[in-house]
């Protein structure tokens, strides 16, 4: 689905993101690990085209797409979602997700003037299928809540329901658990499990919550450096005398090495 | 004392001016505050940006004055706008073109770019006293008065008269037209949305899929249409003449920084509140007192707290004492 060819990223002289080079299966729902500052979302970012990279090679499908501008990437299918949860905060939950499908009747600036039947059994379309997301995600009560006022967690199930507005290829999100309570991240995981089952999204998760990793993602990728050190199954990561080593010092290596002795 | 000739005094004197130029301003503080909000940077361009656009009302009008054309009561001008609209229009884009978009492929720093509109600015202004001249032209045609002062103190028999000049009368009614659509435009409509989509947060409108060019290009057409009206109506108002658009520059921005850099709501209140103050304080109160107070207390001075001269420095204190102590204005814009 992506191949990512020895990518460089340099802010500076500093290697944020120093020869990676990983696949992602079609279809799958890959986990990239890895500690503070490894280069995760420096490496979302370029493949995302938000920065261009340094040197490296980023194909979808086969097709070169290193460098295209973010919202050029979108139309192909390719979303992703911010460490930060961003929101609209001038409008409804509702409205933010019936901004995203591109390609609207109403961009054009004639159809606005003329055709605003047209417009609007488009919009009561849309609206509907925002609806149909909220409910999916369970935060249907919040449609006409100004986004500015949700919490930290329903900011990110508003995140994953953007992806849903339209027919995504893959979707990159950046941890998704990130200050988000555990029901909510359960709520989470069966929505990121059910649009791989039954719409066929491939993801990329970043994320430091273990459990949640080892729930719901196969293979696991783990970064250190700007650099790809290791993939397979969250086991066999853990397992990896290297992975243990960019841990060191961190819970990953102690559970580690507990669960080798068991 | 007599309530009703001070309250005729007040509306002839304080309210009904400080209405139409609060229009004016608000029209042009509107502008400003849209590039803010989508192009990240303040448009020292924009005072320029107007009178280039009402030049090209001016020259449309002479021409259609010259074919015989004419609104009977109403300033021919008014239909020469979409002419003066569409000129602004193309120069406007060609600057983006060739200037601004350069300096956004760079993502420079807005400092960088207010410099740069302080570049685009003389280049305005040299092309509208090269082609118009610097000097006063007069543009107004059709009657004067809605209600003259004369008329008036017949129909009412009062002391004092109440003037209605037509250019205020067509100033309000135009900007109440003019910022329901913009209103509409950007509550309603899809691409008025994605604008503001855009200035809320430009990273997630790129990666929403908005094409930040074409949200770039609808922003000025906009402010290449509200610089084009609010310079006409002040031009029909007061009078043409290049410096003056400059100078407006000023009480302006004053408002679009009072209301909240990138907040449209902001920029009409602002604008109001800019044209009250300045019309208040620099007006000579003496006459609506002495139509008040019982005569031992008549004021014998002006009681002008300002004279007219200084009238800039209204909005220069307005605008030091709100960045000093709510920098990011009335409704909440953007910090500057
Ligand atoms: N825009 C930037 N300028 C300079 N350094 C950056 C920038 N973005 C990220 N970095 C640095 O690159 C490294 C990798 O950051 P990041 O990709 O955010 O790591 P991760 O997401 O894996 O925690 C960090 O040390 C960070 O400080
Ligand atoms: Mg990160």
């Amino acid at each position: 689905m992506i191949e990512v060819h020895d990518l460089h990223k340099h802010f500076g002289g500093f290697h944020a993101v120093d020869g990676a080079s990983l696949r992602i299966a079609p279809g799958s729902i890959t986990g990239l690990i890895g500690p503070n500052g490894a280069g995760k979302s420096t490496l979302f970012n370029v493949i995302a085209g938000v920065l261009p990279p340094t040197s490296g090679r980023v194909t979808m499908a086969g097709e070169d797409i290193t460098g295209l501008p973010p919202h050029a990437l979108f139309h192909k299918g390719l979303l992703r979602t911010f460490q930060i949860a961003h929101e609209f905060h001038s409008m409804t939950v509702l409205e933010n997700l019936m901004m995203v499908p591109g390609g609207q009747a109403g961009e054009s600036l004639w159809t606005t003037w003329v055709a605003r039947g047209r417009i609007r059994r488009e919009e009561a379309e849309i609206a509907a299928r925002a609806h149909e997301v909220l409910e999916f995600l369970t935060i249907d009560h919040l449609a006409d809540e100004k986004a500015a006022n949700l919490s930290g967690g329903q900011k990110k199930l508003l995140e994953l329901g953007r992806t849903m507005m339209v027919d995504a290829k893959i979707v990159f999100l950046d941890e998704v658990g990130a200050g988000v309570n555990r029901t909510l991240l359960n709520t989470i995981a069966d929505a990121i499990q059910r649009l791989n089952a039954e719409r066929g999204y491939t993801f990329v998760v970043i994320e430091h919550d273990m459990d949640f990793i080892g729930r719901i993602c196969d293979p696991v990728i783990c970064m250190a450096e700007g650099k790809v050190l290791a993939e397979g199954t969250l086991d066999e990561i853990k397992a990896d005398e290297r992975v243990i080593e960019a841990y060191l010092g961190t819970g990953l290596k102690n559970k580690a090495k507990t669960e080798a002795e068991a | 004392m007599d309530f009703l000739n001070a309250l005729v005094a007040l509306s002839n004197f304080v309210i009904v001016p400080a209405v139409a130029y609060g229009s004016q301003l608000a029209l042009g503080a509107l502008g400003v505050t849209l590039i803010y909000g989508i192009l990240r940077f303040s448009n020292f361009a924009h005072g320029d940006t107007m009178a280039f656009g009402t030049m090209g009302v001016i020259l449309a009008t002479w021409w259609l004055q010259g074919l015989g054309v004419s609104l009977g009561p109403l300033p021919t001008a008014l239909l020469a706008l979409p002419a003066g609209i569409a000129i602004c229009a193309a120069l406007v884009l060609a600057t983006d073109r060739v200037v601004y978009r350069f300096y956004r492929a760079q993502r420079v720093k807005p400092v960088i770019l207010v410099i740069v509109s302080m570049g685009v600015m003389f280049v305005y202004n040299g092309l509208t006293r090269f082609v118009i001249g610097p000097g006063d032209q007069s543009f107004g045609d059709g009657s004067r008065f809605v209600i003259s002062a004369l008329d008036f103190r017949a129909m009412t028999g009062l002391q004092e008269g109440l003037a209605i000049r037509t250019s205020q009368a067509i100033t309000l009614v135009t900007a109440i037209v003019v910022v329901a659509i913009l209103f509409w435009f950007l509550n309603r409509t899809r691409t008025g949305k994605s604008m503001r989509a855009y200035s809320d947060n430009e990273d997630l409108a790129l990666l929403s899929g908005i094409n930040p060019e074409r949200v770039v290009l609808v922003t000025w057409l906009i402010v290449a249409a509200l610089a084009t009206v609010a310079g006409t109506l002040y031009g029909l108002d007061k009078s043409f003449k290049p410096f003056t658009y400059f100078q407006l520059l000023l009480p302006i921005f004053a408002s679009a920084i009072v209301g909240g850099l990138g907040s449209p709501v902001g920029a009409i209140a602002g604008g109001f509140i800019i044209a009250f103050s300045e019309v208040t304080i620099t007006y000579a109160w003496k006459k609506v007192l002495g139509h008040l107070l019982p005569e031992s207390l008549e004021p014998d001075g002006l009681v002008q707290l300002l004279a007219v001269d200084y009238k800039f420095a209204v909005s220069f204190v307005i605008l030091v004492v709100v960045l000093l102590i709510r920098p990011t204005g009335l409704f909440r814009g953007k910090a500057v």
